[in-house]
């Protein structure tokens, strides 16, 4: 059991390592067909370890430096529910990917296997660790592969500008971390999460030092996490990226951001940073990102970029149930996670599909002609609903277990935020879906925004018919994500897995002493409760409604269109700040940085 | 322990984020990235400075004698690779970028607006 943590970043490390010697000279088949089986190994080994962690934690010492007297000089994983279920997802995910990826990409070479085996390892890693520095090596790794696996289209001109942005966006944040790991050094000499929370422990209020520290390691979880106004990579990066890395980027990798953010302040600063210091930073954080993003999202006509900014939002949701800082809300925001990877991949297959039959990415160019592809109309407009909150999905259970968690926390306008974010990102995705699959609504006339247009599908020439390693994933991924509603008992589990995340005090004492067990799951939450499904529903029918609006504008009485016109010079500015320009975005992150530090020194 | 390093280190950080908001070319601007980041390299190693100590190599030291610590020169190796990769990445998208767009100003590109 305790070989399993490091088998999880070797064996796709290792596999990427021999595809990339001699993946030129085999053939195609073999190549997908070894990615795919190291794939479902570590997805073996995720499940293994998931079982393994429901009573304790594991901690591996890797070769054998196992501490003495609670110090160790060895690399160390410290996996526990939430980092074993964060692998599982990651490989499930990757499964679906390259499963996806055998006849897209028709003409790829080995290296995009390589580079998603990569990816893999570093995401796996990231999970697992119990080394903030470490840490930051997974962090990195996945970056740098995920830059790559932006600009894979290297012929386009797009991919090339979102990549770039991506890359010095990331990467800044990543140098602030690592100052911010440099500065924690320099205080407690210690580069593990429980060296450090052992370190910090028992000194009172923190200093500027741990402050800033702290602000700088966090800024950059945060931005992979997307949080206003470190967010701007994120939409230029999935409008460009393929499909199936974008199921990755958004399923799971911006939320290993905000699980950075979890882990180092539970594991190691919580012993300095009381958790009223951060609470203000996340929460109005989330706030801002939940609605900036969803009006973001209800102006866009491209399919990945509408996509994206719907996964922002819902990162923005996501960030308000983690700042509670409270078992139920961040049990909730694990639910949540699950059924959004789920759904959001489908959706963004379903886009892939869109793409490779009909060429554009464009709702208002494609409308209509979704009318012929029936697997992938249900699936993407069943996607669409459940992102809005339909019960009994698992986006909906998750989001009902947050908002009960963040309303018993006394953040009674929490459900208010959960319902508006979830319409209104729910509707955009089912405008276009109605638009493109069922030919609703007015037909689009000349659009101001013309990107989206005249894209080059993946797969070399348009597939006729689609075939069923590119369907099947798709309704499997919404399968999933919607099933996990109905999984008993999945919020009992989840909300054990907070507490086992949010206990920096017996994760030390699990590293560093080996008392390695974790509390029983002690609450009976169910989530069907009335009020739940009450609010699910209503966020379906404000999203149907939102979403007619859109559809039929021309037709809504005066006073409706009136306020419409009159939001359109906020809204104007809003997608101004959105430029695409680098310089702009660094801006942007070094006030974050400062208004970061700010808020953790005076709360 | 001087404050000078950490200085200059606060000082490099933010000539190369001064550099890369008012770049008007891209290869100077993956260079101001690299200042951004050697500020980590100086931030690291005045970390584990001490005065009077010598190099961590312990062949040929006697025991006990002050040595500055080891750790955060691996730190920096580290850094320095992965530097090394993200530039070369970067790099090669730039010259991607100038064959599709045809320049190197981030002013001119304006694929990815709104």
């Amino acid at each position: 059991m305790e070989s399993l943590p490091l088998l999880c970043v070797a064996v796709p490390l290792l596999v990427a390592a021999g595809l990339a010697a001699v993946g030129r000279w085999l053939p195609r088949p073999v190549v997908d067909v070894v990615s795919l089986l190291s794939c479902l190994g570590v997805l073996g080994l995720g499940v293994t370890l998931l079982v393994a962690t429901g009573s304790r934690r594991v901690v591996s010492w890797v070769a054998g430096y196992t501490p003495h007297g609670g110090a160790s000089v060895g690399v160390v994983f410290v996996v526990d529910r939430v980092g074993a279920g964060l692998a599982v997802l990651v490989a499930a995910l990757m499964t679906g990917a390259l499963l996806y990826t055998w006849r897209y990409f028709s003409e790829v070479e080995s290296k995009f296997h390589v580079l998603m085996l990569l990816f893999l390892a570093g995401m796996a890693g990231f999970a697992l660790t119990g080394d903030l520095f470490d840490a930051f090596v997974f962090f990195e790794l996945m970056g740098a592969v995920a830059y790559a696996l932006t600009g894979y289209k290297i012929e386009e001109a797009q991919p090339l500008q979102g990549a770039l942005n991506f890359a010095v966006v990331n990467s800044l944040g990543a140098y602030c971390t690592l100052l911010g790991i440099g500065l924690l050094y320099g205080r407690t000499g210690e580069l593990g999460f429980a060296q450090i929370h052992q370190a910090l422990a028992g000194h009172g209020p923190p200093d500027a030092l741990v402050v800033v520290g702290a602000a700088l390691v966090l800024t950059g979880f945060l931005v992979k996490a997307a949080a206003v106004p470190f967010h701007f990579w994120l939409a230029d990066a999935h409008a460009v990226a393929p499909s199936p890395v974008c199921v990755l980027f958004s399923g799971v990798m911006v939320e290993l951001g905000l699980y950075g953010v979890a882990r180092t302040w539970s594991a190691a600063l919580s012993a300095a940073l009381p958790a009223e210091r951060l609470r203000p930073a996340l929460l109005v954080g989330g706030v801002v990102t939940a609605l900036v993003a969803s009006v973001m999202c209800l102006a866009q006509t491209h399919l990945k970029r509408l996509l994206a900014f719907s996964t922002m939002a819902h990162m923005g949701l996501f960030l308000v149930a983690l700042g509670a800082l409270e078992p139920a809300s961040v049990g909730g925001l694990l639910v949540y996670v699950l059924g959004h990877a789920g759904v959001k991949g489908a959706l963004f297959l379903c886009a892939g599909l869109l793409l490779n039959h009909h060429g554009s990415l464009d709702a208002e160019e494609l409308y209509g002609r979704g009318r012929e592809m029936p697997v992938t109309r249900v699936c993407f407009l069943v996607g669409a609903l459940a992102l809005a909150g339909l019960p009994p999905s698992g986006t909906w259970l998750g989001k009902t277990l947050s908002e009960d968690g963040l309303s018993h926390a006394g953040y009674g306008w929490a459900p208010a935020l959960f319902v508006a974010t979830s319409a209104l990102t729910g509707a955009a995705v089912l405008r276009v879906g109605l638009q493109i699959f069922l030919g609703v609504g007015e037909r689009p006339g000349s659009a101001e925004d013309t990107r989206g247009r005249h894209e080059d599908s993946e797969t070399g020439a348009l597939l006729s018919r689609l075939p069923a390693t590119m369907v099947g994933p798709a309704v499997t991924l919404l399968g999933v994500g919607v099933a996990l509603g109905m999984v008993p008992g999945l919020g009992r589990v989840a909300e054990q897995a907070a507490q086992t995340l949010l206990d920096g005090g017996g994760y030390a004492a699990a590293t560093l002493h080996g008392a390695v067990g974790v509390h029983a799951p002690a609450s009976d939450v169910t989530g069907f409760t009335a009020s739940g499904v009450v609010l699910g529903l209503v966020s379906v029918a404000l999203a149907l409604a939102v979403a007619a609006a859109q559809l039929y504008s021309r037709r809504l009485p005066a006073p409706v269109r009136a306020v419409g016109v009159a939001l359109r010079p906020p809204l104007r500015i809003l997608r101004a700040t959105h430029s695409g320009h680098l310089g702009d975005y660094v801006v942007w992150l070094l006030l974050g940085v400062t208004l970061l530090a700010g808020a953790i020194a005076v709360s | 322990m001087t404050l000078l390093p950490y200085l200059v280190a606060g000082w490099l950080f933010l000539a190369g984020c001064y550099g890369l908001v008012t770049s008007r070319n891209l290869v100077h601007a993956v260079g101001c990235l690299t200042i951004a980041q050697s500020s980590t390299y100086v931030l690291l190693l005045a970390v584990g400075y001490r005065s009077g100590a010598t190099a961590p190599v312990f062949g040929d030291l006697p025991v006990g004698a002050p040595v500055v610590d080891p750790v955060v020169q691996a730190l920096t190796l580290t850094d320095i690779v992965v530097s090394a990769t993200v530039t070369a990445l970067l790099l090669a998208l730039t010259l991607q970028i100038h064959k599709r767009h045809g320049t190197v100003d981030p002013d001119e590109l304006r694929a990815l607006r709104n």
